[in-house]
């Protein structure tokens, strides 16, 4: 089936199988690899988007739950060629190791920030809690979002 | 395969009503993980998440109803006094699970381990399904959930939602898992209590086939609070010996089996324990001031 989504404010129109994920249509279609495929069942958060602005897990959407919607992954973050401070925010925390939870961990912290630009300890382990680090890299992932927090002002 | 994608209720009645072996699919937690693990392959899926008469609660002369098409993030944003559903809505998986997550979804998969499913048990909630042939009906939860897995729902039925009468109250929902988030529950309970009617109300999830309700243990916690006269003055306590009976109980009515999650003794410890909480949690509650 044919489903047409609006990814980062692009149109992108593409053949996929009626039962493949969102995340599938993200990469295997659309060319883009910052949603990372995983667990495929919802558990590690690698995958994470926003759907319509409600932070999800890509490969529990339908590709077909998307169409004629709106899908941001983290290549669209930032408008622009520059880093996201939450993305500068994870270098300078060290909080990058392997680095492939790392997009996930960007959109959930930028979905959290949004929503809350001053959270708390709790608030930010419970925001990030459906995001799994295999380096265990996690004290390092809360200081660059204290960074990010405290350099963003309450600006998203 | 092919996935229809209606945009009303009626558009997806009549849908379900022309392709009865359409599997519905709202927030996907369960059937994306089957579907991409090549563990299902239904020949047709509906998309329910775009529906908007699914997607509502509202409360009518004490009734409150709860739309399938709910989201637990929606829950815990838009009921605060709604506690223990919104205890149990906030423990289903993570941000990312509880924005896709929903009612109907609980009780479409018919999983003992749903956390919704308790709090829907305990409050004796009615569950409202619709065809285009036959229009409305509604049954008991117990009526709805047939086993593990399995409900009475008819091939060219959707699930509209769950109703149940509010009571007046304390109530709790609590879980035991490996972890705060991302947990399948090992054992789930929700207690209630029904100030007007004067019933303590008990449902167990993760530890039986389907959802249970600890009935004796309700009914001997309700009578102690009764020939104690706590019922009428909240300060009256209750010896220890009839809270560790109630837990006992409460234990007793789960069937519990080992799984990879947990052993069958180890979730009956579990209920025991959460029983025990959730009664003393009630009781405190009941004492604290109108105004609090």
């Amino acid at each position: 089936m044919v489903v047409r989504v609006k990814v980062n404010d692009d149109w992108r129109e593409a053949e996929v199988w009626p039962g493949a994920s969102l995340l599938t249509f993200l990469r295997d279609r659309a060319g883009l690899y910052g949603s990372k495929n995983a667990c495929e069942q919802g558990e590690c958060g690698s995958c994470s988007v926003w759907l319509d602005g409600t932070l999800v897990c890509s490969c529990l959407v339908l590709a077909a739950q998307a169409h004629e919607r709106e899908v941001r992954t983290v290549e669209g973050v930032t408008a622009s060629d520059r880093l996201h401070p939450i993305q500068e925010a994870f270098i300078e925390a060290g909080a990058v190791q392997c680095g492939f939870c790392t997009p996930g961990f960007i959109v959930a912290v930028a979905d959290l920030l949004q929503k809350d630009p001053t959270p708390s300890p709790a608030t930010v382990r419970e925001a990030l809690s459906g995001n799994l680090c295999r380096c265990t890299g996690y004290q390092k992932i809360l200081d660059a979002v204290s960074i990010a927090a405290s350099r963003m002002g309450g600006k998203p | 395969m092919d996935v229809l994608l209606p945009h009303s209720l009626d558009e997806a009645l009549g849908l379900k009503a022309e392709r009865p072996e359409a599997i519905p699919i709202a927030g996907g937690t369960d059937l994306m993980v089957d579907l991409n693990f090549g563990r299902r392959r239904p020949p047709t899926m509906i998309d329910v998440s775009r529906v908007p008469e699914l997607a509502v609660w509202h409360e009518d002369d004490g009734q409150l109803f709860l739309g399938a098409g709910l989201t637990y993030a929606t829950i815990v944003r838009e009921m605060p006094e709604f506690k223990p559903l919104v205890q149990a809505s906030r423990s289903v998986g993570s941000p990312q699970i509880r924005n896709r997550g929903t009612v109907g979804g609980n009780l479409g998969t018919a999983s003992p381990a749903g956390d919704a499913l308790p709090v829907l048990a305990a409050y004796d909630a009615d569950v409202v399904v619709r065809s285009r042939a036959r229009g409305e009906r509604s049954m008991p939860w117990h009526a709805f959930i047939t086993g593990p897995k399995k409900t009475a729902l008819a091939a060219d039925e959707l699930i509209l939602g769950v109703r149940w009468r509010r009571r007046r109250g304390p109530g709790s929902f609590s879980k035991i898992g490996t972890r705060n988030a991302m947990v399948i529950a090992v054992a789930g309970l929700c207690l209630v209590i029904d100030e007007d009617g004067h019933h303590v109300n008990v449902a167990l999830g993760s530890v039986g086939p389907t959802i249970l309700r600890a009935s004796e243990a309700e009914q001997q916690i309700a009578g102690a609070m009764e020939s104690s006269g706590a019922w009428k003055d909240p300060f009256i306590t209750l010896p220890d010996a009839v809270i560790d009976q109630f837990g006992d109980l409460v234990a007793a009515a789960a069937k519990p089996l080992d799984d990879v999650r947990g052993t069958a003794a180890y979730r009956r410890h579990g209920c025991r324990v959460l029983a025990r909480r959730a009664i003393t949690w009630a009781l405190d509650e009941r004492r604290l001031p109108a105004w609090l």
